[in-house]
C-alpha cells in the first residue's frame, strides 16, 4: 500500500513541473539501447547460482535453469504444452523396458550421433562414468556434493552395467514401475571435459560440458551464469533461439520486481503479488499455470491428536474458504481439494465432496461434542516464508479465522523455514514438533512416489520418509504397494485414482491451495509456454525488438 | 611511546582469540542443522553421513574447533557448506566489494559530516545549525533499507536513472571505475552514508561548539588571530574525536550494510551473510563473522594509533 501511494505521488510529481527536468535527466542517465542480440536476462529466486557440474542444488529452481538446461537426462520432461499434464519424453535413452521375467531388470538403449558440449562422444561409457561419479565411493570421478544432490531422488536404485556400447541395464533394489520418474533426475556430465581439466569438479564447475541444449559459458559465483545455445543440439526442434541467457541470483522479491521494473532483467521468478498491478499497468506480463504443487495440512495421527476423529477432519475440509483465499492472493492459487488436480488421472472418483459448507462443518464438530463456543485445540507448525510456501502467514491466519468460526480453535507454533523444514523428516513425535497435530509443509509431487508413498505409506513413518504424522492404514498400503509394482500406465494409474479418492474420502489432510507458479517478464519475450511442471522450457522464448 | 603502541598491539592477540571462539561458538548455537545447507532433505541417512564425514560435521565440537582454528591461522576456512567453494576466496571478493561501498559511503558520509557539523558548531544557535541538527538526527534515525527501497524507486523505478541491483552491467569481477559501473555504486552508496554522516555531524557540532567556549579561544582572540585561524586550532582539537568516531563508523560500514547489500543485490560481505544465515551455511558465518572481526579490530588499532600521535596526552593516560 505504502508502495503504490508513493509510486501514485511521483507519478503525480513527473506530471508537474519537474518535467523538463526530468527529461534532461533521462537523456542524460538512461540506459543505453539494447542490441540485436538475443538476450534474455532471467532473475532468480536462488541466492547463488545452483551447482553447475551436473545434478543442481537449490531445489527444483536449480533443476530448472542449470539442470535442464544444461544437461539431459535419460529420460526428461515433456515441458512442451501449457494445457496437458507434463510428463516423461525420452532424453539420452531412446527406448527403455523393464524386464519380463525380474521386473527388477530395466534395460535402456541410449540414443546414438550424441556429442557432449566439449564434441565427446555420448555412449554407454559415459554414462557408466557418470553412474560412478554419483555411486562408487572409490570411483576417481566421485563427488560427494554432486552425489548428496540426488541419490535420494532414486531411492531404488541398486546396480547399474553396461550391455553394449548404447544400452545398460539397472537394477532396482524391489520392483518399481516409478523408477522411470526417479531417472528424470540423474544428469550426465562429459567424462572427457572433466578429464581435460584434470578431474577437478571445482574447475569442472566453471567450464561445464553436457549435452543439453545450452551451453555455460561464463561462470560468476552468486552474481552471473552466462549460457549460449548448443546449435548441435540432437533435437533440433529444441535449438533455443535466443543467442544469451543470463541468469542471476536475486532472492529479494523487492530487489526482483524493482530489477524487472527498471529494466534491468527481462524476466523475474516469483514476483511480490502485491506488485503485480503495478507491473501490469507498465505493460509487463504475469504469467501463471497450476504446477504439481500443494499446500496443505499434514495431520498427526498419533494418540491423543484431534485429528484421529474424522468428523474434525472432515469439518476442517469443509470450513475453509478457499475462493476466498484466492481473492486474498490476486488469484494466484487454484483451491485445493485433494493431492492432486481434479483433471488429474490420479484424482478419482471421490464421494465427499472437499467444499466451502461451514453448516455441514458445524453439525460434524457437534456430533463430536464441538462448537464455536467449545471448540477442538488444535496445534499446527507454520513457518514465517520459505521455498512454495505462497505467503503462509496470511493465509494461515485466514484458515484460523475460518476454522474458528465453525469450532476448531487453531494454535500456531510459527518457526522459520530453516527449523519447520528439517522438523519434516523427524515427525510428530520428536521434541522439535513442540507438540503439534498437523505441519504445513508445501511439496512438489511429480510422481507417485513424491506425490504419495512418502506420506501415506507406513513405511514411510520417520526417519525413513515424510510420512510425519505417522499415518497407518493397511488399505493405502495395499494400494500403493499395488501400484507400485503395475507396470502397465492405464492400470497404475487406475490403483492411484482408487487411492486417492480413498484419501479424499478419509479428509486424510486439509487440502488448501495449489500454487500457479507466477513469473513476470518484459512485453518483448516472446514464445514461452508455461508447461504444468516444475521445470520449464527456455528453448522456444526469443525477444521481439 | 613506544611502550604504549607495543602494549596496544599485543591486545590484539587476546581479542582476535576471543573472536574467533565467539565467532565458532555463536554459529553453533543457533538452530539449524549445517546439513541441511548440504543434502536434499529426502536424502537417506547414509547419504547424510557420507556428506557429514567429507565435511567433518561428525566430529565434537572441541576438535572442529581446533581444527578450524589452526587451519583459519593458515589462511584456509574451510569450504562453504552450501557451494563447496574456498570460504577465504568467498570472503575476499565480497570483502572487496563492501570495501568499495564503504569507502565511498564514508567519503560521502564524513565529508559532509564534518563539513555540516562544524558549519552548525560554528554558528550554534542560528537557522543553520537547526536545519543542520535536524538533518543529523533524520539520517541517524532513518532505517537503512527503507530508504534504500525508496531510493530505488524514486530513481531506478519511475526516473529509470540509476540501476536498482548489481554491481555492474556485467560482474563486480570486471568491476572498473567507469560510468556504467559507477552508477550501479550510487544508490547503494547513498544510502550507506547517511547514517554516519548524521553521527559525525553530531559529534563535530557538539565538539565544535565545546571547544569554541573554552578559554583559551577566547586568549586567542585577545591576541588579535584571525577567526581562520582560530577555527584552525579548534578543529585540531576536535580531530581525535571525530577521528575515533569516523573509524568506528567505517567498521560498521564494513560489518551493517547487510540491509542495505541485500535491498540492491550488492555482492559483498552483508549479503553474503545473508544468504548465508538462511542456507545455514556455518563456514562461510564463521569465516565472515571472523575476517570483518578482525577487519574491526585493526581498524581500532589504528585509529588508536593515529589518535595517540595527534593527542600526546592519550599515551599518558
Amino acid at each position: 500500500m505504502v508502495y503504490k501511494k508513493m509510486v501514485a505521488a511521483l507519478r503525480h510529481l513527473r506530471q508537474t513541473k519537474r518535467i523538463a527536468l526530468v527529461s534532461v535527466g533521462v537523456a542524460f542517465f538512461a540506459t543505453p539501447a539494447m542490441s540485436e542480440d538475443q538476450v534474455l536476462r532471467i532473475a532468480m529466486t536462488a541466492s547463488d547460482i545452483p551447482l553447475t557440474t551436473g545434478q543442481p542444488d537449490s531445489g527444483f529452481e536449480g533443476y530448472r535453469f542449470l539442470g535442464y538446461t544444461i544437461y539431459d537426462a535419460l529420460i526428461n520432461w515433456d515441458m512442451s504444452s501449457a494445457e496437458d499434464v507434463s510428463g516423461l519424453t525420452p532424453g539420452l535413452a531412446e527406448s527403455w523396458e523393464v524386464d519380463a521375467e525380474d521386473s527388477r531388470i530395466w534395460t535402456f538403449t541410449l540414443r546414438e550421433g550424441v556429442a557432449f558440449h566439449d564434441g565427446s562422444e555420448w555412449n554407454a561409457d559415459a554414462a557408466i562414468w557418470n553412474l560412478d561419479k554419483i555411486y562408487d565411493e572409490d570411483a576417481e570421478q566421485f563427488d560427494a556434493r554432486q552425489a548428496g544432490n540426488v541419490r535420494g531422488r532414486i531411492p531404488s536404485m541398486d546396480g547399474y552395467e553396461k550391455v553394449d556400447d548404447y544400452t545398460i541395464q539397472f537394477t532396482t533394489s524391489e520392483p518399481d514401475a516409478w523408477f522411470p520418474y526417479q531417472l528424470s533426475f540423474l544428469l550426465f556430465s562429459s567424462p572427457a571435459q572433466w578429464e581435460a581439466l584434470g578431474g577437478d569438479w571445482d574447475a569442472f564447475a566453471s567450464a561445464p560440458s553436457g549435452t543439453g541444449p545450452f551451453k555455460l559459458t561464463r561462470l560468476v559465483p552468486r552474481e552471473r551464469a552466462v549460457l549460449e545455445p548448443n546449435l548441435e543440439y540432437w533435437d533440433e526442434e529444441r535449438v533455443p533461439r535466443l543467442t544469451r541467457l543470463e541468469l542471476i541470483p536475486m532472492p529479494e522479491s523487492s530487489s526482483r520486481t524493482s530489477a524487472l521494473l527498471s529494466d534491468q532483467v527481462d524476466w523475474i521468478e516469483s514476483p511480490a503479488p502485491d506488485a503485480i498491478p503495478r507491473m501490469q499497468s507498465q505493460g509487463i506480463e504475469i504469467t501463471s499455470n497450476p504446477y504439481p504443487h500443494t499446500w496443505p495440512y499434514q495431520f498427526s495421527m498419533q494418540e491423543g491428536s484431534p485429528w484421529r476423529d474424522i468428523n474434525v477432519r472432515k469439518a476442517a475440509n469443509l470450513a475453509v474458504d478457499r475462493e476466498g483465499l484466492e481473492a486474498m492472493l490476486g488469484g494466484l492459487m487454484v483451491p485445493a481439494v485433494g493431492i492432486v488436480t481434479p483433471d488429474h488421472p490420479w484424482y478419482g472418483e471421490p464421494t465427499f465432496e472437499t467444499r466451502y459448507d461451514p453448516e455441514e462443518a458445524i453439525r460434524l464438530l457437534a456430533e463430536s461434542g464441538f462448537s464455536p463456543e467449545n471448540p477442538v485445540e488444535i496445534k499446527v507448525l507454520i513457518s514465517t516464508s520459505g521455498s512454495g510456501q505462497m505467503q503462509p502467514l496470511a493465509m494461515n491466519e485466514y484458515i484460523q479465522q475460518n476454522l474458528a468460526e465453525v469450532g476448531i480453535a487453531l494454535d500456531f507454533e510459527v518457526l522459520d523455514w530453516e527449523s519447520l523444514f528439517p522438523n519434516w523428516r523427524r515427525g510428530a513425535d520428536d521434541a522439535s514438533s513442540r507438540g503439534a497435530h498437523a505441519t504445513n509443509i508445501t511439496f512438489a509431487w511429480l510422481d507417485p512416489f513424491s506425490a504419495f508413498y512418502r506420506f501415506m505409506h507406513s513405511s514411510m513413518a520417520p526417519p525413513n520418509g515424510f510420512n510425519w504424522g505417522y499415518m497407518d492404514d493397511p488399505e493405502y498400503d495395499r494400494l500403493l504397494d499395488e501400484a507400485r509394482v503395475t507396470f502397465d500406465q492405464t492400470e497404475q494409474d487406475a490403483i492411484l485414482a482408487e487411492f486417492h479418492a480413498r484419501m479424499v474420502d478419509d479428509a486424510a489432510w486439509l487440502w488448501v491451495a495449489h500454487d500457479v507458479g507466477p513469473r513476470a517478464m518484459q512485453p518483448r519475450v516472446k514464445g514461452f509456454v508455461q508447461a504444468k511442471n516444475w521445470f520449464q522450457d527456455l528453448t522456444p522464448v526469443y525477444i521481439e525488438e | 611511546m613506544s611502550s604504549y603502541f607495543l602494549k596496544r598491539i599485543l591486545y590484539v592477540i587476546p581479542i582476535t582469540l576471543a573472536v574467533s571462539f565467539f565467532c565458532f561458538s555463536l554459529v553453533h548455537l543457533s538452530p539449524g542443522d549445517p546439513m541441511d545447507a548440504v543434502v536434499s532433505p529426502d536424502a537417506p541417512s547414509e547419504v547424510v553421513a557420507m556428506v557429514q564425514r567429507a565435511y567433518g560435521f561428525d566430529r565434537p565440537l572441541p576438535e572442529q574447533f581446533g581444527l578450524w582454528v589452526s587451519r583459519a591461522v593458515q589462511g584456509d576456512l574451510g569450504m562453504s557448506a552450501a557451494n563447496g567453494r574456498a570460504v577465504t576466496t568467498e570472503v575476499f571478493s565480497a570483502l572487496k566489494n563492501t570495501l568499495l561501498l564503504a569507502v565511498a559511503a564514508s567519503m560521502i558520509g564524513f565529508t559532509l559530516g564534518c563539513t555540516f557539523g562544524a558549519l552548525a558548531g560554528y554558528y550554534q544557535g542560528s537557522l543553520l545549525d537547526r536545519i543542520v541538527t535536524g538533518f543529523a538526527v533524520g539520517g541517524v534515525s532513518v532505517p537503512h533499507y527503507w530508504l534504500g527501497m525508496l531510493l530505488v524507486i524514486i530513481f531506478s523505478v519511475e526516473l529509470n536513472w540509476l540501476p536498482s541491483s548489481g554491481a555492474g552491467p556485467g560482474s563486480s569481477s570486471d568491476w572498473s571505475f567507469e560510468w556504467a559501473y559507477l552508477r550501479h555504486l550510487i544508490l547503494p552508496a547513498v544510502t550507506l552514508s547517511v547514517i554516519p554522516m548524521g553521527v559525525v555531524t553530531r559529534t563535530v557540532r557538539a565538539m565544535v561548539a565545546d571547544i569554541l567556549a573554552h578559554e583559551f579561544v577566547e586568549a586567542l582572540r585577545a591576541k588579535g588571530l584571525a577567526e581562520r585561524r582560530i577555527f584552525l586550532h579548534v578543529i585540531k582539537n576536535v580531530a581525535p574525536t571525530a577521528l575515533a568516531v569516523m573509524g568506528l563508523q567505517l567498521g560498521y560500514l564494513l560489518g551493517g550494510s547487510i540491509l542495505v547489500e541485500t535491498v540492491f543485490s550488492w555482492p559483498g560481505t552483508g549479503l553474503l551473510l545473508n544468504n548465508a544465515i538462511f542456507q545455514r551455511d556455518l563456514p562461510i558465518l564463521q569465516g565472515t563473522i571472523l575476517i570483518l572481526a578482525l577487519f574491526f579490530v585493526a581498524l581500532n588499532l589504528m585509529v588508536d594509533l593515529v589518535q595517540a600521535r595527534l593527542d600526546p596526552r592519550i599515551q599518558r593516560g
